[in-house]
C-alpha cells in the first residue's frame, strides 16, 4: 500500500441528504455492582465528529457499544433523528462500527468481508444458506449489485487490488482500510469507531488519523470516535467528551478543554506534555506562590490552598538564544528555575527542572527552536535559569480539583511582579 | 573462546544423548522393531503353536482379500462407522453450541455429559447389555409401555451394529463435545459483534457465517479422531457380543484379535494389523493435510 | 425527562437474548439438555441401583431406582471380600502407576533434550516420535506378545506394562510445552551457575506441573480402562486387572445379577469419583490427546 494516499472524497454522491442527530438521555449501565455509566446525556449534531476520550475503564467503550446496540443500557434512551433505538438490533440502527482489532472475518476474502453487510441487508434467508444460495433467484438478482457496490468502495479506499486476499495476508494499515470499507458499504448514518488506530505503528497512525479526518469531512457523516489518546481526540474532533469513572468530566471543543479545563483532571489529561502543577494559596483578593503574592480577582469568593496549573509552553526562558515561545508578550512573572535535564525533540526542546519556589515539584518547559538555537548555550548554561510566566495562562484549582475561575488583576507588561527576590 | 564454545557444545551434546537414550531405546524396542517384525511375520505362515514357519510371500494378503471373514469384518466396521460417525459428530456439535449458551448450568451439564468418557467402557458395556436386554431390559420396558414392539437390540443381526453404535455414542459424545466447546470458546467474541453490526444476527447466519468456518480446524480434528475411534471398536464387542450373532458384529479389530490370539494365526493376523495401520495412517495424513491448509488463518 | 428514562424498559436485542436467563427458548433448551444429561447418567444410576438389589429384582418389570429389598451390603461384601476384587483393583493400580512412572521418567528428559538442546539426530528422533504417534498398540501387539512369550515374561506385571513404558505422545506433548519455556530464563540460569540437571529439576519441572498432571490423568485413565492388552497377556487370576475381571466374571457370576453390577460399580467408580473431584484436570487430560482410549 503506497503510504500517504488520501482517503478520498467520495461519499457525498451516494449519501444524499441524511440527517443523523444522535441523542443520549440519562444512560445508565452497571456490570454487577460496578456502575460503569452514571447518567450519561449527550447530543451529537448531524455531521459532527465527537471523540469519547478517557483512560481505560472510564466507560467510553461501553457507551459506544450501547450506542451500537451490542450492549443494552440499564436505563435511559438512545435516539437517532428522534427515533428511539432502545431494543433495536445493531443492524436496524443505521450505524456502522470499526472495531479496535478490526474484527475482520479471517476465513473470508476482503471482498467477502466487505459484502457481508450488503448480503445480510439485501438477500432473504434462503438465499444466504450455504449450498443452495447460488441457485436462488434472489442471489442471482442481487449479487452483481452487491459486487459493484463493494468494488466502488474498494476503489475509493484504494484496496480494489486486495479484494481476493484473506485478512491474514494484509498489513495492519490494509486491514484498517478493509474494516473502514466494510463499515462504509452499508451507507450508515452514524459511524462508530472503537480505538481504530491503536493497533497501528506510530507513523501509520498519524497518516490514518488525517485520512479519517478527511473521510469525515468528505462524507458528512456523524462520527463517534473512542480513544484513550488525547492527541487523537484533540486533532480530529469537532468536540471532545472527556470521560472518567462513567461520567463526562467536560464536553467541548478541543481548544475549550485545553484552555478552560473544568477541573484538574481535565487539565492533566489534555495537553502533552502534561500541565505543570505548583502549590499556592488564595485569599480573597490575592494569590501567593511561595512567599510572593499576586493580586487576583475571583469570580466567586475563595480562601485557602490551591493548585496552580501552568502549561509547559506558558513559561519563557530568558538568556538562551534561539528559543521561541508562544505568545511572547505578557510574560511578566519572574521566577528562578533549576534546570535538570534537556530533551531535544528536533523542532522543539523540553527542559525539565523545578521552580525555586517549589524545588520538589518537577516542572517541564516546552520551547520551539528557531534558526539561531544555541544548543551549546542551553546545555552549557548553569543549572540556574531565569524564567517568566504568563500570568493570564495560570489555572487555579481548589483542593477538590475544581477550577476556580479568576482573572489576575494587575501584573501588566509595564509592571512586572518579581516573585523571586524576596527569598 | 571457540575451544571454550565447542567444549560447552560437546558437553551439552553428551547430556542430550544421555537424556534421550532411554526413550530412544524403548521406541526402538516397542515401536520400530515390532513394526519391522510385523511386516516380516505377515509374509510367513508363522503360528505360535509351532516354531516351524516358512515364507509364503503375499499369500496372507491374497488370503485376506478372498477371506469371507475379512470382507464381513470390513463391511461391519464400515456400517458401524456410517451409523456412528455422523451421529458422534452432529450430536456433539449441537450439544456444544447449546451448552455454550447456557450461563448457569454450563459446568454441571459439561460434567454430566463427560461422565461416560471417564468410566470404564468394559464395565459399562455389561450395564448397556442389561439395559438393552431383549426380554427384560429397561429400554424395552419403555418401548412396550408406549405401545411398541420389543426390540432385540443385541440379538438381531440387523440391529446389533446399530446398538453397538449407540453404546459407543454414549461413551464419546462428551469427549467430542468438550473438543467442540474448546473450539467455540476460541472464536473471538468480536466477530459475533461485527456480524451483529453487519446484520448477521439470526442464529442460522451466525452459525454459517462465523461459527462453522471458524470451527474449521476443530471440525477436522474431531472428524479424524472420531473416525479412528470408530475403527478401534473392540471393548464392547469383546464383552457384549463376542462378534455375534452369527458374526454380525465381528468388526475389524476383533477379527484381527481372534486370528492372532485365539487361533494363533500370527502371519495372517499381522497382515490384518498392517492393513489396519494403513487405514489409521490415511486418516492421519488427511488430518495433517488439512491442518496445513488451515494454517492460513 | 427522568421518568421517561425510568419507564422506558430497555429491551435486550434478540441476538443478545441468551444473556437473559429466563427466555422461553432458553428454558426449553435447558430442559432438553438436562433430559439428555439424564440419558447419559442413567446407566450409572441403573448400575448402582441394581448393584444393591437381589438378583430377581434387577430385571423386574417395574424398575425402581430405590430397591424394594436392599441387598447392597451382601452384594458388595461378596464382591470385595469373597471375590478377589481388592486384588484386581490393586493390580490395576500397580500397572497404571508403574506405566505412568516409567513414562514420565523416559519422556520428560527426552522431551527436554528435543526442545532445548542441540544434538545430531534430534530431527530424526522427533520425526520418529511423530510417526509413532499414529501406531496403535493393536498393530504391534503380535511381535511384542511373541517376544514376551519367548523371554518367559507372559502373565507378569512387566508384561502388562511393557508396551506402554514409552509414550511418544508424552514426548511430543512435553516437547511442545518445553519449547514454550523462554530460552532467556535457561540462559540466565546457566549464567547464575545452574548445571543442566539443576535447570531441568529446578526450573523446567516445576513449570511443567500442569502438563504433567494432565498427562498423568490421561495415562492413568487410559490404562485403567484398557481391556485389549491385559486380555492378551494376563492368564492367571492373580494378575487380572479390574477391567479385565469384568470379562471373566460376567460369565462366572452367571445369574447373580446384583453381584455383577456391584462388581461393575467397583471397577468403574474409582475413575468416575476421581473425575468428579478433579473435573477440570480430567477434562483437560483426557481431551488433550484427541484420541479416546
Amino acid at each position: 500500500m503506497p503510504s500517504g494516499v488520501p482517503l478520498i472524497v467520495f461519499l457525498t454522491g451516494n449519501l444524499g441528504c441524511k440527517m443523523a442527530k444522535l441523542s443520549l438521555k440519562n444512560i445508565k449501565k452497571s456490570f454487577g455492582s460496578t456502575e460503569v455509566l452514571k447518567n450519561i446525556s449527550l447530543d451529537v449534531e448531524d455531521g459532527e465528529f465527537i471523540s469519547l476520550v478517557g483512560q481505560s475503564g472510564c466507560g467510553k467503550s461501553t457507551l459506544l457499544r450501547i450506542i451500537a446496540g451490542l450492549e443494552a443500557q440499564d436505563a435511559g434512551d438512545i435516539l437517532i433523528d428522534g427515533a428511539p433505538m432502545n431494543g433495536r438490533e445493531p443492524k436496524d440502527r443505521n450505524i456502522a462500527m470499526v472495531f479496535q482489532d478490526y474484527a475482520l472475518y479471517p476465513h473470508m476474502s476482503v471482498g467477502e468481508n466487505m459484502s457481508m453487510p450488503l448480503i445480510m441487508a439485501r438477500l432473504p434467508m434462503h438465499a444466504r444458506l450455504p449450498g443452495i444460495r447460488h441457485f436462488t433467484p434472489a442471489h442471482r438478482r442481487e449479487k452483481p449489485g452487491i459486487d459493484a457496490d463493494v468494488e466502488k468502495v474498494a476503489k475509493q479506499l484504494r484496496i480494489e487490488h486486495l479484494l481476493q486476499r484473506k485478512p491474514a495476508q494484509l498489513s495492519g494499515g490494509q486491514r484498517q482500510r478493509v474494516a473502514l470499507g466494510r463499515a462504509l458499504v452499508r451507507n450508515p448514518k452514524v459511524f462508530l469507531m472503537d480505538e481504530p488506530l491503536s493497533n497501528l505503528d506510530a507513523k501509520l497512525r498519524v497518516e490514518v488519523r488525517s485520512e479519517i479526518t478527511e473521510l469525515h469531512a468528505s462524507s458528512g457523516l456523524t462520527f463517534i470516535y473512542v480513544t484513550h489518546d488525547q492527541t487523537e481526540a484533540m486533532t480530529m474532533s469537532d468536540r471532545v467528551a472527556l470521560m472518567q469513572d462513567g461520567a463526562f468530566l467536560q464536553v467541548g471543543a478541543p481548544n475549550d478543554l485545553y484552555a478552560n479545563p473544568a477541573n484538574i483532571d481535565v487539565a492533566k489529561f489534555i495537553g502533552s506534555p502534561e500541565i505543570n502543577m505548583i502549590k499556592g494559596a488564595v485569599t480573597s483578593d490575592q494569590v501567593s506562590i511561595g512567599n510572593v503574592a499576586l493580586p487576583i480577582a475571583l469570580d466567586a469568593p475563595f480562601n485557602g490552598a490551591v493548585q496552580i496549573g501552568i502549561r509547559p509552553e506558558a513559561i519563557t526562558i530568558n538568556g538562551v538564544p534561539g528559543l521561541a515561545f508562544a505568545n511572547q508578550s505578557e510574560r511578566t512573572i519572574q521566577m528562578s528555575f533549576n534546570k535538570r535535564l534537556v530533551e531535544d525533540l528536533g523542532p522543539e526542546v523540553l527542559i525539565h527542572g523545578a521552580l525555586a519556589v517549589e524545588p520538589n515539584r518537577s516542572i517541564r518547559i516546552r520551547a520551539q527552536k528557531s534558526q539561531n538555537y544555541g544548543e551549546r548555550e542551553l546545555f552549557a548554561s548553569t543549572s540556574q535559569l531565569d524564567v517568566q510566566i504568563d500570568p493570564s495562562s495560570l489555572l487555579f484549582f481548589d483542593p477538590s480539583g475544581k477550577r476556580i475561575s479568576s482573572k489576575l488583576k494587575i501584573p501588566t507588561h509595564n509592571n512586572p511582579v518579581e516573585l523571586v527576590g524576596a527569598a | 573462546m571457540s575451544a571454550m564454545a565447542s567444549l560447552m557444545q560437546s558437553k551439552q551434546t553428551r547430556l542430550a544423548y544421555m537424556l534421550v537414550m532411554p526413550a530412544a531405546v524403548l521406541i526402538l524396542v516397542i515401536y520400530i522393531l515390532p513394526i519391522i517384525i510385523v511386516f516380516f511375520v505377515s509374509l510367513t505362515d508363522y503360528s505360535l503353536v509351532s516354531d516351524y514357519y516358512e515364507f509364503v510371500g503375499m499369500e496372507n494378503y491374497e488370503k485376506m482379500f478372498s477371506d469371507e471373514a475379512f470382507g464381513n469384518a470390513l463391511v461391519n466396521t464400515l456400517i458401524y462407522a456410517a451409523i456412528f460417525l455422523p451421529a458422534a459428530f452432529i450430536v456433539s456439535l449441537v450439544l456444544a453450541i447449546a451448552i455454550q449458551e447456557q450461563k448457569q448450568f454450563r459446568s454441571v451439564l459439561e460434567v454430566l455429559f463427560f461422565l461416560p468418557v471417564t468410566s470404564t467402557l468394559a464395565a459399562m458395556a455389561i450395564v448397556w447389555a442389561a439395559l438393552m436386554d431383549s426380554g427384560q431390559g429397561v429400554i424395552n420396558h419403555v418401548i412396550v409401555s408406549i405401545g411398541l414392539e420389543k426390540i432385540n437390540f443385541l440379538g438381531s443381526e440387523d440391529l446389533v451394529l446399530f446398538s453397538l453404535a449407540i453404546i459407543s455414542l454414549w461413551s464419546i459424545i462428551g469427549f467430542n463435545m468438550v473438543l467442540f466447546l474448546a473450539g467455540l470458546t476460541s472464536i473471538p467474541q468480536n466477530l459475533y459483534e461485527a456480524a451483529a453490526i453487519d446484520g448477521a444476527s439470526h442464529p442460522i447466519d451466525k452459525f454459517f457465517r462465523v461459527t462453522w468456518p471458524m470451527l474449521g480446524p476443530t471440525t477436522m480434528f474431531v472428524a479424524v479422531t472420531t473416525s479412528i475411534t470408530a475403527f478401534k471398536l473392540f471393548d464392547t464387542v469383546a464383552i457384549v457380543t463376542q462378534g455375534g450373532p452369527d458374526h454380525a458384529s465381528e468388526v475389524f479389530l476383533y477379527l484381527a484379535f481372534l486370528e492372532g490370539f485365539e487361533y494363533f494365526n500370527m502371519g495372517y493376523s499381522s497382515a490384518l494389523s498392517l492393513f489396519f495401520l494403513c487405514i489409521i495412517f490415511t486418516f492421519a495424513l488427511v488430518q495433517a493435510f488439512f491442518a496445513d491448509r488451515n494454517v492460513q488463518y | 425527562m427522568s421518568d421517561i428514562a425510568i419507564s422506558s424498559s430497555p429491551t435486550i436485542p434478540r441476538w443478545l437474548s441468551r444473556l437473559k436467563p429466563k427466555s422461553v427458548g432458553g428454558a426449553i433448551t435447558t430442559c432438553i439438555l438436562f433430559l439428555g444429561a439424564w440419558v447419559m447418567v442413567f446407566p450409572f444410576i441403573w448400575m448402582i441401583s441394581s448393584s444393591v438389589k437381589p438378583t430377581d429384582e434387577v430385571y423386574d418389570s417395574d424398575f425402581t431406582i430405590i430397591p424394594k429389598t436392599f441387598k447392597g451390603f451382601e452384594n458388595y461384601y461378596n464382591v470385595m471380600f469373597e471375590q478377589p476384587y481388592l486384588m484386581f483393583i490393586l493390580n490395576s493400580m500397580i500397572v497404571c502407576t508403574g506405566i505412568l512412572a516409567v513414562q514420565l521418567l523416559t519422556a520428560i528428559p527426552a522431551a527436554y533434550a528435543l526442545a532445548k538442546l542441540k544434538f545430531r539426530g534430534s530431527t530424526i528422533l522427533f520425526g520418529t516420535v511423530i510417526a509413532c504417534l499414529t501406531i496403535p498398540i493393536n498393530v504391534t501387539s503380535i511381535p511384542i506378545y511373541v517376544g514376551l512369550v519367548k523371554v518367559g515374561l507372559l502373565d507378569t506385571y512387566i508384561s502388562m506394562m511393557f508396551p506402554f513404558f514409552i509414550s511418544v505422545f508424552a514426548i511430543f506433548l512435553f516437547r511442545q510445552f518445553f519449547k514454550g519455556f523462554p530460552d532467556s530464563i535457561i540462559q540466565a540460569a546457566r549464567v547464575d551457575g545452574f548445571s543442566e540437571i539443576e535447570i531441568i529439576l529446578r526450573l523446567i519441572l516445576p513449570s511443567a506441573v500442569p502438563a504433567i498432571a494432565a498427562f498423568s490423568v490421561f495415562s492413568f485413565v487410559a490404562h485403567w480402562n484398557d481391556l485389549y492388552w491385559p486380555l492378551i497377556v494376563v492368564q492367571s487370576q492373580d494378575k487380572m486387572t479390574a477391567t479385565l475381571s469384568i470379562m471373566q466374571y460376567q460369565s462366572d457370576f452367571g445369574t447373580d445379577h446384583g453381584r455383577i453390577f456391584a462388581s461393575a460399580t467397583v471397577v468403574t467408580m474409582p475413575m468416575v469419583i476421581a473425575f468428579l473431584f478433579a473435573r477440570r484436570l480430567f477434562i483437560r487430560g483426557i481431551t488433550m490427546t484427541g484420541v479416546k482410549g
